[in-house]
């Protein structure tokens, strides 16, 4: 048991690792992506050699982040099969799909367009060029719909039904799977965050060039472009955000109520815009939840609901099977030990299944799925221990929640404030330019932070479940030993850490070279 | 569409997927010969001329893993999860091409421009040598059992499990080797064709004839090796009611009960011989990439399907034959492989603006011009 405890934290660890490096620089492909599109697309409206100039600069930064991507991609996708073997036979029928779709339709875009990109200035027209452009942004906004269609039906599975003499998860609607609403919110929040991030590394690259007075009319072009793009990132960010909270309130109440380090709820649930949590607290005491904190009223409610006075449940709630309706009021439904029970019932159901299936007893094989089939949706919790075990990581939930809500907030400011500097330059006092610009490069790597933080709130947020309510992370990892994952976990660890090191060591030269170069 | 006839499509697409994979393997094999570069500048013609592909290798490779995931997803679960090294070392081998291509020549590049080159070497000789030997492990076996009532087993709930070397078995034995390194001597055939066909260089074009005249014999021996040791291997052949069991020359009977794939195999094999016979011949040709192109394509097409049809398993178990996974056993749901064959209908489409791109791209070869003019 304390092998396997161990093969789940090291398989978590290597995935969580490959996946952040993986995030550094993919938000910043999908944001640049559309950057030098619109940069592109500007230069063969005015041909000017300015903006050809411009876009080529960005261009190269483009590709340098985009090769270190597709390095720490390849390794995603196999993970899922290497360390999670379990799970890609449980829902392979489901997950392959998109997958599959992400190769066919996006990847061979995008590795087909780029290469006209950057390699065709001279053997393609401007604009089938700029097409190429455009498709390669599109195809890598394309790989990220089907990556996160893939990722929201972990979080929400719907569109397919269990199988018991397969025993896996089958498809029943492709639609249902592609377009539930976790699907869709996720895709529009995290593409938008991703322009977010593209606009805010091109403004603070640019405060870098006017802090050192060099490439100003090609800052100024490209500082255009990026406040544009980065506040309208933003704001849509915020829109899709708060879908996204309506979602998971839905959906993945637990998840809701660890963001928020809510243990117990109540109707016009106030939301905490700070606060420092109790490290004594626990789903299983009746201590404090926070030392310190500071709410806004019927903030929670609001926010999860868009119902001031809705009730919003906390973890002790939701174990003990309250949950809210859709009028926004405190109802009962099955707690977290039922599910244990029912859980563990389906499981006896599948092993009479099984042995009905190897004696051809036909007659009960209907009826035993009929029964499997009306609880399914409790078969994970026959796994867990206890029902405490179904709480995820609140501080590390809470904190990077509470981290990411804040920079985001900053960065509408930020943004907004960016953008009119770029057509009110006279408003920027010269004595106040140089921390302008100091800002603006310190809030780079804010953002990336605050990105990881997005998808750390998710991930860790739904633990311990790989599928959420169907399949624990226990069950979901490979029959290895610790000691292969350990090994292999310190390989990408150097290796992405020296790759990294390269990737920003190229794009600094490339950044400082280049601004010398350029033509103003 | 019938569920039967939805998994030999769907084999037949993983068959294209894997064919074109093992075409596109000649990026790896050129990157073999960097360091057999006359001179820098001819490394730096290599360079750029596998630069402008080496991403389509890459993604075919990902489709054909994303492919496979979802169409046939307990080999994924039972082969990935498993043979844990061997896959890992190739994706290792993957992960350091990616950023070779674009760091080497970038200042700032920490570790310099032949520590790339390194990385391309070690990816273009063990990508295809390691590929070659998972891909054997379909032909000659693997050490796995497969038990999908261990999900029930709340202690123990993995339903594929290996034995404990986890793919490094793979590696020690010779069949699987045989197959890899001529995957390796394929790959550095069909690079040297590529290069006479791509580079517009003089001095390349002597090199790379002699380079060819060499790879192709080791490569032809080897195909040799590899063909006679297949046909007399044995298979799992598997019966109507699901019974799996080995059966002595399995694959020499696929291809007499299978004729058709025997005639395209001599096809194939033809189309390479000849790619590669008149390229030594007649230097000033440079069509030898397409022919041989083709016939690897025809070739490889054919191993998948003496594989996996005529209810031969293609994934044969050495621990429990009944483990052996089949297209039958193994695949999607109907309803999935539906769905997925609906969007296999863009394939076409997609090879069509990738040939496209690519002959407008390579009009006029690479040149010395070119390897200044990137980006």
């Amino acid at each position: 048991m304390q092998e396997l405890t161990q093969v789940v934290d090291w398989s978590r660890a290597q995935f969580a690792l490959t996946a952040i490096y993986h995030w550094l620089f993919v938000p910043l492909t999908l944001g640049l992506g559309v950057i030098v599109a619109i940069m592109e697309t500007i230069y063969l409206r005015t041909r000017s050699e300015k903006w050809l100039s411009t876009t080529k600069f960005w261009m190269t930064i483009f590709g340098v982040n985009f090769a270190i991507g597709v390095a720490t991609g390849i390794i995603l996708e196999f993970e899922f099969g290497t360390n999670w073997s379990n799970y890609s036979w449980f829902v392979g029928d489901i997950f392959g799909a998109p997958l599959a779709i992400e190769g066919i339709l996006a990847f061979f875009m995008e590795s087909t367009f780029i290469a006209v990109m950057f390699f065709g200035w001279k053997k393609v027209g401007p604009k089938f060029h700029l097409a190429a452009t455009w498709l390669t942004a599109i195809g890598a906004t394309l790989s990220a719909l089907w990556i996160l269609v893939a990722n929201a039906w972990m979080q929400y599975p719907t569109g397919c039904e269990f199988n018991p003499a397969t025993m896996r998860n089958e498809m029943t609607s492709f639609w249902a799977v592609a377009l539930s609403p976790m699907a869709v919110s996720k895709f529009f929040h995290t593409v938008f965050s991703a322009w977010t991030l593209g606009g805010v590394f091109v403004v603070g690259v640019c405060g870098w060039m006017l802090l050192r007075g060099r490439a100003v009319e090609h800052s100024q072009r490209s500082l255009k472009v990026g406040a544009w793009v980065g506040l309208v990132g933003i704001v849509l960010t915020s829109v899709t955000g708060d879908t996204s909270a309506v979602t998971v309130a839905k959906y993945q109440p637990m998840k809701l109520a660890a963001m928020e380090g809510l243990y117990q709820g109540s109707q016009d649930q106030a939301i905490v815009a700070f606060g420092i949590l109790n490290p004594s607290k626990t789903a299983e005491n009746d201590d404090k939840p926070f030392l310190f904190d500071i709410s806004i009223p019927y903030g929670l409610s609001l926010l999860a609901t868009h119902n001031p006075h809705a009730f919003v449940p906390g973890i002790q709630d939701i174990i003990a099977g309250k949950a809210l309706d859709e009028h926004g009021a405190e109802v009962n439904t099955v707690s977290y030990a039922e599910r244990m029970e029912r859980g563990k019932r389906v499981q006896e159901l599948l092993a009479q299944y099984d042995a009905a299936q190897r004696s051809a007893d036909v007659a009960r094989l209907d009826s035993l799925k009929s029964a499997i089939n009306a609880d399914f949706k409790y078969f994970g919790y026959a796994y867990l221990d206890k029902p405490e075990e179904a709480v995820p990581n609140v501080p590390l939930t809470f904190y990077t929640f509470h981290f990411m809500v804040t920079v985001g907030g900053y960065l509408v400011v930020f943004l907004l404030l960016a953008l009119l500097l770029v057509y009110k330059p006279q408003l920027l006092k010269p004595r106040l330019a140089p921390w302008w610009y100091w800002l603006s490069i310190i809030t780079i790597p804010l953002t990336y932070l605050c990105s990881a933080s997005g998808w750390i709130v998710a991930e860790v947020g739904r633990q311990p479940w790989t599928i959420q309510g169907l399949m624990p992370n226990k069950v979901a990892v490979s029959a290895l030993n610790a000691t292969s994952i350990q090994v292999t976990f310190w390989i990408f660890a150097v290796l992405f850490t020296a790759l990294l090191i390269a990737d920003v060591s190229i794009i600094c030269r490339q950044i400082a070279l280049k601004s010398k170069e350029i033509n103003d | 569409m019938d569920y039967i006839l939805l998994q030999n499509y769907w084999w037949l697409i993983m068959s294209v997927l894997g064919a074109l994979l093992v075409f596109m393997l000649f990026v790896q094999g050129g990157q073999s010969m960097l360091f057999g570069a006359r001179d820098e500048r001819h490394r730096a013609l290599y360079i750029h001329s596998l630069g402008r592909k080496w991403e389509l290798t890459f993604t075919t490779l990902v489709t054909f893993g994303g492919a496979f995931f979802a169409s046939f997803p307990l080999f994924y679960s039972t082969s990935f999860g498993g043979a844990y090294w061997l896959w890992m070392l190739i994706l290792l081998s993957f992960v350091i091409q990616a950023i070779s291509y674009e760091y080497r020549m970038k200042r700032g590049n920490v570790y310099g421009s032949r520590f790339y080159d390194t990385l391309l070497l070690v990816n273009g000789v063990a990508g295809p040598l390691l590929l070659g030997v998972a891909v054997a492990t379909m032909f000659f076996g693997a050490e796995f059992t497969v038990t999908k009532s261990n999900l029930l087993n709340v202690q123990s709930a993995t339903i594929s499990t290996w034995s404990p070397t986890h793919g490094l078995e793979a590696l020690a034995c010779w069949k699987n080797l045989l197959f890899g390194l001529m995957v390796l001597m394929l790959a550095r055939t069909l690079a040297s064709l590529y290069f006479i066909n791509n580079i517009v260089d003089d001095e390349v074009n002597r090199d790379q004839h002699r380079a060819l005249l060499i790879n192709g014999g080791l490569f032809v021996v080897l195909f040799l090796a590899v063909v006679a040791v297949l046909l007399t291997s044995r298979g799992v052949a598997v019966d109507a009611q699901g019974n799996a069991q080995w059966e002595d020359y399995r694959y020499f009977t696929n291809y007499l009960t299978l004729w058709w794939a025997l005639v395209v195999l001599l096809l194939g094999v033809v189309l390479v011989l000849w790619g590669v016979i008149r390229s030594l011949l007649a230097p000033a040709w440079r069509g030898g990439i397409w022919a041989a192109g083709v016939g690897t394509v025809l070739v490889v097409l054919t191993l998948f399907w003496v594989l996996g049809y005529n209810d031969t398993a293609y994934y044969p178990s050495l621990l429990d034959v009944q483990s052996s996974l089949t297209i039958r056993n193994s695949s999607s749901s109907p309803f999935t492989l539906t769905a997925m064959s609906i969007v296999s209908v863009l394939v076409p489409f997609v090879l069509g603006y990738i040939a496209y791109c690519w002959y407008r791209m390579d009009r006029g070869g690479t040149g010395d011009s070119d390897i200044n003019s990137a980006h």
